[in-house]
């Protein structure tokens, strides 16, 4: 462990400031509430707004899972994790049963989650109507008025021209019935396990400042139309590895001559199935 | 066969490795020490500074020499290192009139008291590569008139005693703290001048030249730039006094723009204002036109241009977050970019069907 530095990087003013910014997100579900982002060892876009909430809410007695893209081997996961050992000295696992605090990039892991853990988003642009409307200014008030009208139009034109609604990640969501929300880049095959999920989900965006939660058993609908519902990924073989034919898998390819395999994204879910198999 | 994307860790370990030694470069050539860096790459140094909102000399130089010369990385170093500082409280407003100066111009003004002051600049010289400049001891450089210590008005005082250019805006109460809370928009001037004093440098010299090209034009002449010492006080609150606690490098550039007027406003010059550590001169009068530009809001003025735009310009010119999240798209994408794959496929796959059915 690296000595010279406070606990988990960041000094207790800091983890003070993002503590009360993350208990009034909890609880105002899906609302963004602003925090005074602090500059990280790491550049923004690889996890500051993460990192930040997982090293205000970290203690010693936590053990902590890093993931990115579902692996916990990926650079950037191993690059976390390898922060909190230097700063805080944590336990860490790959094992999502034997985690209390789990950081993730892009997937929500397959095995559904506990009361006692907590799940930690990093987020790049936390606001669900940016790329509609590009002003703060003009989004804030769509929020407060629960204007989301743009946003119902965009998945219509979605429709009207692709016979699809065309977002397959970070597929917007309403929480608790009142916030439209970004549940991070996430494919929308997660979507499904943001909804009464035992754990409290907490999502922090370093580079614009905001950080937002999903508290335990809260409802969260994917945004859809009577006509066309909410639908997720399906793919036409299983899990190359473990056989799965209901987890998110990632393409590979095997050679120039357009051969690729599908595997599991969940590196651990993986690995304990084909454990189970064998 | 399936090759599992292990070794993540190693991968790292040794990329991290090879890096060292590329910074080191061919060991038969002597190492550059951060004193060097900080005596002899100076403006490099002044920027890092500037842009990394803290002044410290020595730790730039040594931000410069880790980011093997990349100031944004430099700059980012700075900011991350800044973030462990504790924050014992705010020093009083420094006083800029009271400067030290080194350099001192003013392009509105053929002569003033105090006169015009070249100092260090490379303002005349011809930009022919000087081979031998490394090899050629300088020689010392004769010094100034006696009167360089004394401190020399503003430039924009002498004339605001007419009544020709608006007040200097003194917000009440205490200016924000960009650092300490997020910005929001709409941003008032406290805040804006804050984050264009640490916004890129290239990002604002590209705004600034935009206003001048006519995209949101503010007609500017360079009242003064000055560059100097100026003192550094701080009143702790046990001792309830002022002292002083050192001294920094500054340069300050001071714009006047014309101003038609508006409905309550008679015709005036208004101004626009620069600040950065050291002599990032060509950093301060960018800032100052930007300034200017974005002050639509106040003046009344119509909002037509990028540089007038405070959410275009304020959200985009931290270097250190918009480095960070273009480079981010380095980082593994695959699970989206899957998702991405599989909606495709669907799409074509309906668009083919419905073309053979439309050719049936």
């Amino acid at each position: 462990m690296t000595t010279g530095y406070n606990f988990a990087y960041l000094n207790e003013q800091t983890k003070r400031m993002i503590r009360r910014a993350l208990l009034k997100a909890v609880a105002i579900p899906g609302y963004q509430v602003p925090f005074a982002s602090r500059e990280m060892p790491m550049p923004y876009g690889w996890g500051t707004g993460g990192v930040q909430v997982t090293a205000s809410i970290l203690t010693p007695g936590d053990t902590l899972k890093v993931i990115d893209q579902g692996a916990d081997d990926t650079t950037n996961a191993v690059s976390i994790r390898k922060f909190f050992v230097r700063t805080a000295g944590v336990a860490t696992t790959e094992e999502t049963e034997k985690a209390s605090i789990i950081q993730t990039r892009h997937r929500v892991p397959e095995a559904s989650l506990r009361e006692d853990q907590i799940l930690v988003y990093q987020v790049p642009i936390p606001e669900p109507l940016r790329f509609l409307e590009p002003r703060e200014t003009e989004t804030r008030k769509m929020h407060a008025l629960e204007e989301y009208g743009i946003m119902h139009v965009k998945l219509y034109e979605d429709i009207a021209r692709h016979g699809h609604i065309a977002t397959a990640y970070a597929y917007p969501a309403k929480v608790n019935g009142r916030y439209v929300f970004d549940p991070s880049p996430i494919p929308k095959f997660d979507n499904p396990k943001l909804d009464d999920c035992a754990a409290l989900q907490l999502f922090g965006a370093g580079r614009e400042k905001r950080i937002y939660a999903v508290p335990p058993y809260t409802k969260v609908t994917s945004l859809d139309f009577e006509d066309h519902p909410f639908s997720v990924q399906k793919w036409e073989e299983p899990c190359a590895l473990c056989g799965s034919t209901t987890t998110y898998l990632d393409e590979i390819i095997l050679d120039d001559k357009g051969k690729r395999m599908f595997v599991c994204s969940d590196t651990d879910h993986c690995r304990k199935a084909q454990e189970k198999a064998a | 066969m399936y090759v599992a994307v292990k070794g993540g860790e190693k991968a790292i370990d040794a990329a991290h490795r090879l890096l060292g030694e590329e910074r080191r470069g061919n060991p038969d050539i002597p190492e550059i020490t951060t004193t060097q860096i900080g005596e002899q790459l100076t403006l490099a140094v002044d920027r890092v500074m500037t842009e990394g909102s803290l002044y410290d000399r020595e730790l730039a130089a040594v931000a410069i020499k880790q980011a093997r010369g990349d100031l944004i990385e430099a700059i980012f170093l700075i900011r991350a290192s800044r973030t462990t500082l504790p924050r014992y409280g705010y020093s009083t407003p420094i006083e800029t009139s009271d400067m030290l100066i080194r350099r001192r111009i003013s392009a509105a003004f053929k002569d003033m008291p105090g006169g015009q002051i070249l100092g260090p600049t490379f303002d005349y010289t011809h930009r022919l590569l000087e081979f031998e400049a490394s090899e050629t001891p300088a020689a010392p450089v004769e010094t100034g008139p006696a009167d360089l210590d004394r401190t020399m008005p503003r430039v924009l005082d002498l004339i605001g005693a007419e009544g020709l250019i608006e007040a200097a805006s003194s917000t009440s109460g205490e200016p924000g703290d960009l650092t300490r809370e997020p910005l929001a928009f709409p941003a008032d001037r406290d805040l804006r001048l804050q984050s264009l004093v640490r916004g890129d440098e290239g990002f604002l010299l590209a705004l600034g030249y935009s206003t001048q090209r006519g995209y949101g034009r503010s007609h500017p002449f360079a009242g003064e730039i000055r560059y100097g010492e100026v003192a550094v006080s701080f009143t702790p609150e046990e001792l309830g006094f002022e002292i002083e606690i050192g001294a920094i490098d500054i340069t300050e550039c001071e714009m006047i723009n014309q101003f038609k007027g508006s409905a309550g406003v008679p015709p005036q010059f208004t101004r626009g204002y620069g600040l950065s550590f050291g002599q990032c001169e060509r950093k301060a009068m960018s800032m100052a036109l930007v300034d200017r530009a974005l002050r639509v809001r106040e003046l009344d003025e119509e909002q037509t241009a990028p540089a007038q735009d405070e959410e275009f310009v304020l959200s985009h010119a931290d270097n250190v977050q918009a480095t960070g999240f273009v480079e981010h798209l380095k980082l593994p994408h695959y699970v989206d970019f899957q998702a991405e794959l599989e909606l495709l496929r669907r799409l074509r796959r309906e668009a083919q069907g419905l073309d053979q059915e439309a050719a049936e």
